[in-house]
């Protein structure tokens, strides 16, 4: 898809996405938190897919990021008289690279399961910390009265939230831009090569530990900045944003629409929280039953998940590279 | 003449198992050299140390005069060291144009660009293709690395190595596992390689090396047992008995 041999122009599939979410905005108006909601995991999912599609690093602890982004927002709003959105939001991006770099550094050295046992390591002890520091996190009961102001002193965040929706939209299409710019550039088609054969990048020169370095900080930013998105639409943050579950939950999500291919991270989401919401108020107990079914569906039967699965039946969606194009 | 790629006591041993003993090694500039030896003579695991894979246990390795001893594989590829493997270590999922434009990508220093697309990288796809062409690939640039034939996949190797236009190159068993009727087709790629490469050639195929060899070095249970040209090697006696007997019996 991307590399070389791909046209990297936009095609027109590409902008089905954020046409939905308009006619979302209009047709469902009642529906616009679990909306915003929805638009902040595919943000999420698309800073996992830059690392895990791409660049092929294996993740439990994803979590660490976004909740880490998530209290950032919430500390600032609660606790001090920063409270301008965007503000927020780079402090909570600064937070998160920060916290991507120092630990990508230490345990981007190792692989497989020993890196799959660091990651969910980091998010267990922050979910520790941010349950004993009662005075900055709310400890179990969560942080509240988290104060967001105007963004850009214009909009306010109203209770229907029109103004949250947009705010969450606005900033996945910066993320799905630079993704997108990211996996199409020379960086990207180069991390294509490190998933594929790390052996051979290192014997072509490249410096393969600090170039996953990089783009684990980048996704770790992204991240972040969903967390923090998660915080102040909410106007609360609590622990459930941190620890194994959400990382599993994101993990899922991106199964489900389809790892390294950009817009399994848009249905992924779509698809889990739709479904929870649904199946959450029909069967309050029961809900992740449905969802483990259909995972175990994708994982049989649509190993690319379910955007694998449109490009078997709707073949014109899928992306015609100019290798593709020229073998045929 | 100064060596362009040159050991000194090089060692390496794994717990009580020696697999390089005291390796006193000389590639001068433009060489054809051949490294044989029986199974488990430690060549791979020479390659290996000369590239910076594996650290050996004693001893110095000098490319191009500079000792690299400790110096990252990364950093020894960018000051002229490339090599192909022994099993074929190809981006198998990608087109074969994408397989050596990355390689030439890190030798231009653009791969880490993050802004414009590679595909827009003109200058890295032109030089791709004409390096296909010279090894007769240019038809398979768009097919993907999986779906061509073997003795193919193994061009591919040696078209990646020289992308990075080495001034080294380490070639471990190029013909391994291509029938003998395609062995040809990568013995005469190897004859037209830039005469100013020097070349290290591991192989087991001895009309392949004899051919393209204009001095060997015989490696036996990790010591040199002797280095000379083809017609000196084809002649000791004691290469015959540890090597060339070895094969006869087999």
């Amino acid at each position: 898809m991307s590399g070389y041999s791909a046209d990297p122009r936009i095609r027109w599939t590409e902008w089905l996405p954020w046409v939905a979410a308009i006619a979302f905005f209009f047709l469902l108006p009642g529906y616009l938190s679990l909306g915003a909601r929805i638009l902040i995991f595919i943000l999420f999912a698309l800073s996992l897919d830059l690392i895990l599609g791409y660049a092929g690093i294996v993740t439990l602890g994803h979590s660490a990021f976004f909740g880490l982004g998530a209290y950032t927002a919430g500390a600032l709003g609660a606790h001090t008289g920063i409270t301008d959105p965007l503000l927020q939001l780079a402090a909570a991006a600064a937070m998160s690279a920060l916290l991507g770099l120092a630990t990508g550094a230490v345990i981007l050295r190792t692989r497989a399961l020993t890196l799959l046992m660091l990651t969910l390591a980091i998010t267990a002890i922050l979910l520790e910390i941010a349950n004993k520091w009662t005075s900055l996190t709310g400890g179990a009961d969560g942080l509240s009265g988290v104060k967001v102001a105007e963004v850009l002193g214009l909009f306010r965040f109203d209770l229907y939230g029109k103004t949250a929706f947009f705010y969450c939209l606005a900033m996945l299409f910066i993320g799905w831009w630079l993704v997108r710019r990211i996996i199409y550039s020379p960086y990207g088609a180069m991390l294509t090569g490190i998933r594929e054969n790390a052996a051979r990048m290192h014997a072509v020169g490249a410096p393969v530990y600090w170039r996953l370095v990089l783009i684990y900080t980048i996704s770790a930013t992204m991240a972040g900045v969903a967390g923090a998105l998660l915080t102040q639409v909410n106007q609360f943050v609590g622990l459930n944003v941190l620890g194994l579950e959400p990382s599993g939950d994101i993990l899922v999500m991106l199964i489900l629409g389809g790892v390294g291919r950009l817009y399994g991270a848009f249905i992924g989401p779509v698809v889990y929280l739709i479904a929870q919401d649904y199946l959450a108020k029909q069967y309050p107990e029961y809900w992740y039953f449905g969802i483990g079914v259909l995972l175990i569906i994708v994982v049989l039967f649509a190993r690319g998940g379910i955007l694998g699965l449109l490009d078997k039946w709707l073949p014109f969606l899928k992306p015609a590279s100019s290798a593709r194009a020229s073998a045929r | 003449m100064a060596a362009v790629l040159e050991t000194r006591k090089l060692c390496k041993s794994f717990g009580a198992l020696t697999v390089a003993d005291n390796i006193d090694f000389r590639l001068e500039p433009g060489a054809r050299h051949a490294l044989i030896g029986p199974n488990g003579a430690g060549k791979t695991t020479f390659v290996n140390m000369l590239m910076g894979v594996l650290a050996p246990s004693s001893g110095q390795i000098l490319l191009g005069g500079e000792e690299v001893t400790r110096v990252p594989q990364s950093a020894r590829v960018r000051r002229g060291l490339g090599r192909t493997f022994q099993v074929t270590t190809l981006f198998r999922s990608l087109p074969v144009l994408d397989n050596v434009a990355l390689g030439i990508a890190e030798r231009e220093g653009t791969a880490t660009r993050m802004w414009k697309p590679a595909s827009r990288h003109q200058e890295i796809k032109d030089e791709s293709m004409q390096l296909l062409a010279a090894l007769g690939l240019a038809d398979d640039a768009a097919t993907r690395v999986a779906d061509l034939a073997y003795g193919k996949q193994r061009l591919v190797e040696i078209a990646i190595a020289l992308g990075l236009k080495p001034k080294v190159l380490l070639l471990d068993e190029p013909a391994a596992g291509v029938p003998s009727h395609e062995t040809d087709k990568i013995l005469s790629n190897l004859e037209r390689l830039p005469p100013d490469i020097a070349i290290l050639i591991i192989e087991h195929d001895m009309e392949l090396v004899f051919r393209f060899a204009r001095r060997i070095t015989v490696l036996v249970q990790g010591v040199v047992l002797t280095e000379g040209t083809p017609e000196e090697i084809a002649r000791d006696v004691r290469v015959h008995q540890v090597y060339l007997g070895e094969q006869a019996h087999a």
